[in-house]
Parts: structure tokens; sequence; C-alpha cells
């Protein structure tokens, strides 16, 4: 450092830290086309709110796995208190209204996930991976096993959600209220997340995700963090949840099992995971293959979501978003230096 | 004395339990600690062993034994392959890929059995010597779980004896405990894997064959006892023939016992001991504190 160091904010590092997270320029895209798509498809709109709450339940793990580095199998355990929580209040009459409902889903599923991670972030490796998929076996037995609360096996159906705004209602047959709410909801959501990737916070957490060692080294608190970041995303799973139960007005074992861990794990990779948009790529193109191919050719289906893995694992660890940026730096497209 | 045959009937019954799981998880085990590969496509392996068998006593009329001999050269030879071909380039890869890779690897097989052979149970016809009940002097019980606990403890003593006393079985224990201290005193690590893995592989086909009468056999079997395996292994520790085997045996025994008293939260407390003691002992209940 020379004595004529220049002013911190002109610095060329944090220049370069800044233009790390300037909006760019095609961000307003998946939006813009969002809100197109409720004009263009208006009879795919419950298809759209499933997809819409399929991309915030992938950015919730992306928070965990791409950006922190926390290898979970057992996610769904978080969106499964979040649908159960808005599903019980609703079923026993309790409570109806649904965006007070999205906030006590956050709660409840944000305190599963500071309870378990307290414990659980303690282990690293295998031990971690099994704790996860035992914590969500253990929250899908008890949802089984209470019968009286939870419906057990049959789960609950048309549950009473109330008009969100006391105006909207959630009309089982035309999906417009559901997809404008879930996209008002994932927007909202993602802001958060956006901002909390690019805060110190999260720089921190891609510093542990590298080198926990070193994160140690240089004075982290690096066990609070991974905590912190695991409630957070508990919390937002939870959001994604209780968005799925209202939106379907049901709520059934499927929302904790090993199925929907396993995913929501395979969306986020295949669009690629630590860089935000890839839960949208992921879930768009994991929703649109498996709604055409899977109704026509389920077994199929199955098969070629094997090779998929299988190949993203060997040669793609990025996902969609990986290639493509590959090609455009093979096309000579320069990324901005990071 | 009805409390006493009630004690001996459960266990006998957890024991026999306890014995396939332990026949499928060691390989599961072994090649987990050997190679520190996530493997979550060993429970696919099983079930491919599985159908070989199956499908060779019920289509070919191929003889129990016999079958049982041919799923596991079956099953050992295609995991060979694999593990040649994909395995090796993602040893040391992280996690998320080889967790990724499996995965990919279980749809596969689900997904292919239910093309070839459809989506239905196949179920196992036993030869008649294994039929019906026998009498232990005390008390009548299944002949099958008489045979199965004693064909897992015989199991058990030979690998027990091949890996403590054997040349190749004290190369996987030094390459266990340090990979390039082994390497670097000769020990050929690549065709080690390889041939662990193809072993290991080949034990999961003889469990999947020999606890289809109780557990079934449909495609979903690949992923529907995972949990089971990966909690034996964890709660044995990794690497260890031994762990693995009390392990196993006293999940069988517990889960036999719940099933039969606690019918409805019998699973549920077996997940919550699980997490307790990997919590208290995160190498498992038999496994050396090294990580």
């Amino acid at each position: 450092m020379t004595a004529v160091a220049p002013a911190p904010a002109k610095h060329p590092a944090a220049l370069a830290l800044a233009e790390r997270h300037r909006l760019r320029l095609w961000e307003p895209l998946p939006w813009i086309l969002a809100i197109a798509a409720y004009f263009a498809f208006p009879n795919y709109l419950g298809f759209g709110a499933e997809l819409l709450i399929w991309i915030l339940f992938a950015l919730s793990l992306d928070l965990v796995l791409g950006y922190a580095g926390i290898v979970t199998l057992g996610h769904a355990a978080f969106f499964g208190a979040g649908a159960y929580t808005v599903g019980m209040l609703a079923h026993h009459g309790i409570w109806t209204e649904p965006i007070t409902g999205l906030v006590l889903a956050a709660a409840v599923a944000a305190v599963i996930g500071l309870l378990s991670g307290l414990v659980l972030l303690r282990t690293t490796g295998l031990t971690l991976l099994m704790l996860t998929l035992c914590t969500m076996a253990l929250l899908e037995e008890a949802a089984n096993m209470g019968h009286d609360y939870t419906g057990g096996f049959d789960g609950l159906a048309s549950l009473p959600i109330s008009p969100v705004f006391g105006k909207f209602e959630f009309n089982p047959l035309y999906s417009n209220t559901q997809y404008l709410y879930v996209l008002a909801v994932l927007f909202v959501c993602f802001v958060f997340v956006r901002t909390l990737i690019y805060s110190p916070f999260g720089q921190s957490l891609t510093g542990i995700r590298e080198n926990t060692l070193r994160m140690h080294a240089v004075g982290s608190p690096v066990r609070a963090r991974l905590v912190t970041c695991y409630t957070i995303s508990a919390a937002i799973a939870g959001v994604a949840g209780a968005l799925w139960a209202q939106a379907s007005a049901y709520v059934n074992l499927s929302a904790l099992g090993l199925d929907r861990a396993a995913t929501v794990l395979i969306i986020l990779i295949l669009g690629g995971y630590g860089r935000l948009y890839g839960a949208f790529v992921g879930a768009v193109v994991y929703m649109l293959l498996s709604h055409f191919l899977a109704r026509l050719y389920p077994t199929a289906w199955q098969l070629g979501l094997g090779f998929m893995l299988v190949v993203i694992a060997l040669f793609a660890r990025n996902g969609i978003l990986g290639i493509g940026e590959a090609m455009l730096r093979r096309l000579g497209w320069k990324r901005s230096p990071s | 004395m009805i409390f006493g045959t009630d004690v001996v009937s459960i266990l006998l019954g957890g024991l026999s339990a306890g014995m396939v799981l332990f026949i499928v998880s060691v390989g599961l085990s072994v090649t987990m600690g050997l190679m520190g590969f996530v493997n979550l496509a060993h429970g696919a392996f099983a079930m491919l062993g599985g159908y070989v068998i199956v499908l060779a006593m019920n289509r070919l009329n191929v003889g129990f034994f016999l079958a049982l001999a041919l799923g596991f050269v079956v099953t050992a030879a295609v995991s060979a392959v694999l593990e040649r071909l994909f395995y090796r380039r993602l040893y040391r890869a992280a996690e998320l890929d080889q967790v990724l890779f499996t995965i990919g690897l279980v749809f596969i097989f689900i997904a292919s059995i239910t093309l070839i052979v459809g989506p239905e149970n196949q179920p196992l016809t036993l030869p008649r010597a294994l039929q019906g009940q026998i009498n232990l002097g005390f008390i009548h019980y299944r002949a099958y779980s008489i045979f199965l606990v004693v064909v897992g403890a015989l199991i058990a003593l030979g690998l027990w004896l091949g890996f403590e006393r054997t040349r190749i079985g004290a190369q996987i224990r030094a390459t266990v405990d340090n990979r390039r201290m082994a390497e670097s005193i000769g020990i050929n690590v690549d065709r080690l894997f390889t041939l662990t893995f193809a072993f290991g592989s080949g034990m999961a086909a003889l469990g999947g064959g020999l606890g289809a009468e109780f557990l079934g056999l449909d495609p979903q079997y690949a992923l529907k006892y995972l949990v089971y395996f990966l909690i034996v292994v964890a709660v044995g520790g990794l690497g260890q023939v031994t762990g693995v085997f009390f392990a196993s045996l006293l999940i069988g025994v517990l889960d036999f016992a719940l099933k039969l008293y606690l019918p409805k939260g019998g699973t549920l407390f077996i997940f919550a001991l699980t997490i307790l003691l990997l919590l208290w002992r995160p190498q498992g209940l038999f496994g050396k504190k090294t990580t």
C-alpha cells in the first residue's frame, strides 16, 4: 500500500467488488417474462404458480448449497414445515389470512432451521448428509403419525384460505390470483436474497465455502454465520411451502419427502448453483420437461433425468448457466472482471 | 415361559432382518471408508442383484443357491465396469457431485428395470427345504429366518477373517487409514478400489436376493431402503466390518421389536436415535476418532 492510495470508493478492488453486484441490463428480463406469461398463457397459470414456487424453493437451497456450501439432502423438511403450518392453522380454523400465514410459516421453519442447524452444522461431510436426511425423515414420520392434527397419510384437503387483502380470492379453477400472489412473494424474497448475497455477510459465506480454515484464521465466526444462513434459508423454504399449501389448498406428505428434496436439488443443479438465476433456469427447464414429457412417458422421463444427472455430475458441474457462460466466453464475450 | 419365547422370537426375527441389512450394507461401509465416496446407488446394486436372482429362479428355473451366485457375479461385474468408467473420475470430486451422480444412477436403474421387467413386485419362491417351520427344541420358528441368521453369521465371520487375516484385507485397512502412505509402499490402490467396490456390490446383490422374501422387490427398492443402509453405515462407522455387523443387528432387532409393539411410531424412534447417536459420536458407534 503506497502513501497516496486512491480513495476507498475509487480503489480498483472496491470498484471491482461494486461492479459484481451492479444491476445488469438483463436482470429485469425474468420478471418481464413472468408477467408476459400471465397474459400469454391464461390456461397455464396453475402450472405457472407451481413453477414459481419451485423457483423460490430452489433459491432458498441455493443460499445454503451454492453460497455457504452446506450439502443437504433434507431441505424439504423446511418446505414441509411451512406447508403444514399454513395447512394445520387453516384446517383447524385458527388462522386463514394468507400473508400473515406466510410470516407464521417462515417463523416456524426458521425455528426448526435454527434448532436443527445449531446441532447439525457442527458436523460435516457424510455425517451432515445423514443428519439432514434423518431430520427430514423424522418430520415426515411425525406428520404421518399425528393423524388428528396433520391428516396423516391422506393430508389435509380443501383448506379454507382467506382472500388476499380480503379481496382477491384463490379460485381453484382459475389461478390468476395464485400466480400474481406467488410472483409478488417471489420478487420480495428474491430482492432480499440478492441483497444478502452481495452484502459482507454473503461474501463471508462464499469465503466459508471456499476455505473454511482460512475463514477461521481471519477471525470469521464460521459456525454462527452458517447457522444464520441455514435459518434464513429455512425461513424462505418455509415461505415456499406455505405458498404451495395456499395455492393448491391442500397439504400432504409429499411436501416433506425425499422426492421433493431430491427434485429441488436437481432443479438447482440443472440451472447452476451459486449463481442466483440458476434457480430460475433450472425450474423452468425441469418443470417444462417434466410437464410435457413425464405425463406421456413417465419411465422414459426418469431414465432421461438419470442420464442428465450423471452427465451434469461428470461433465457440466455448473449447470445450464455454466454451459451458457462457457459458450459465450468462447465466442469472445468477456465477463466483467471478478 | 410365554415371555421367554416372545423374546426369542423377536430376537430371531430381528437378527434375520439385521443379517440381511448387514450383507447389503457392508460393501457400502467399506467403499465409503476406503474411497470416501458417498454412494447412494448402493441400494440400486442390491436391487439389481435381487432381480437377477429372482428372475433367474422364476423364469429360467435356476436353483436358489446357483441364482445367488449368479446375482453376485453379474452385479459385481456391472459395478466393476461402472467403477472403472465413471466412479473413479469422481473420487476426488466434491461430495455434491458424488451425490448427484449416484442419484442419477439410481434413477437410471429404476427406470431401466421398470421398462425391462415391469413395475410390479417380483415374488421370491423359496426352495422347499427352507420353507415352513423348524423345531429348535424350545421353539418352532420359520426355517428361512434361522437360515438367514446362520448364513449371515458365516458371512460375517468370513469377512472378518478376510479383513483381518489376509493380505488383501491388510491392504484395505492400510488404505482406509492412510491412502497416500499405502500408495507409497506400493499397494496398487486403483486395483484395490475396483476389487473392493465389485465385491461390496456383489455382497449387496446377495443381500438383495436373500432379503427379497420379506423386503419385497420392485423398482422403488433402490430408494425405499437406502435410508436404512445409510443409517447402518453411519451408526457402525465407516470402513468397519465389525461395526456394521453390530449396527445392523442392533437396528434389525430394534426395528422388528418396535414394529411389533409400537407399529405407528417405530421408525420415528429409530431416526431420532440415529440423530442423537451421530451428534454424540459423529464417527459412529465403532468408528475411530480420526476426522
